[in-house]
């Protein structure tokens, strides 16, 4: 048994697919980026990315659950990002 | 109004592709935050904004993310900058070629200083 997409017409297969490509292209300068600064540039704009993205799974799926994950997912992020910048700013000394 | 919550869909996945393709794209970090904050950050409340209009019930939530990713986008790109920059990071110029006229080279590096006569 294959599994169906319910609820999905093409428009929104095109977004997910998109969202998936823009996944991919933040994942290649994560791991090409030339110094630090640019793999937390990169992992910052994939949190955003994969934080709508989830929001996208909960419409996907149907189910409002995946909204909290998103949230959570969203605040843990932004901690993350804050905390690494903060690491590369002190180490100047 | 399904329509128009695709719409808002398709919007936002093409800006947060379009993100993406400059973070890989451009040729600085400070490039890459701008481009990789700005576009992703409109992408995304675009795409939260589809969401609330595919399923009407979840406005609130939905709200609280786009809300959320509204506020903290911009502080964590800004103090990534901060960060860079204090850790001493130049800004990239545009390489000027050696043999043709600089007058025309670049529109937007610096000018040369003149010298003193």
């Amino acid at each position: 048994m294959t599994p169906t997409l319910p609820n999905l017409n093409i428009l929104e297969m095109i977004a997910f697919a998109m969202i998936g490509l823009a996944l991919l292209l933040g994942l290649l300068r994560l791991m090409l980026g030339p110094g630090s600064a640019d793999r937390i540039v990169a992992a910052d704009t994939m949190s955003v990315t994969a934080t709508a993205g989830i929001a996208g799974l909960a419409a996907l799926f149907a189910t409002p659950l995946y909204l909290d994950v998103a949230l959570i997912f969203g605040v843990l992020a932004f901690v993350f990002v804050v905390a690494i910048a903060r690491t590369i700013e002190g180490d100047r000394s | 109004m399904r329509f128009v919550a695709d719409l808002f869909l398709l919007l936002g996945a093409a800006f947060l592709l379009l993100g993406a393709l400059g973070l890989v794209r451009m040729p600085d970090v400070y490039n890459r935050i701008q481009a990789g904050t700005k576009s992703v950050t409109l992408g995304a409340v675009s795409f939260l904004l589809g969401i609330a209009l595919l399923h009407p019930d979840w406005w609130a939530k939905v709200l609280c993310i786009a809300g959320f990713i509204l506020f903290t986008s911009p502080v964590a790109s800004s103090t990534i900058a901060r960060a860079v920059y204090l850790a001493g990071v130049r800004p990239w110029h545009a390489p000027v070629r050696s043999g043709s006229d600089p007058s025309k080279a670049d529109p937007l590096a610096e000018p040369e200083p003149k010298a003193e006569p």
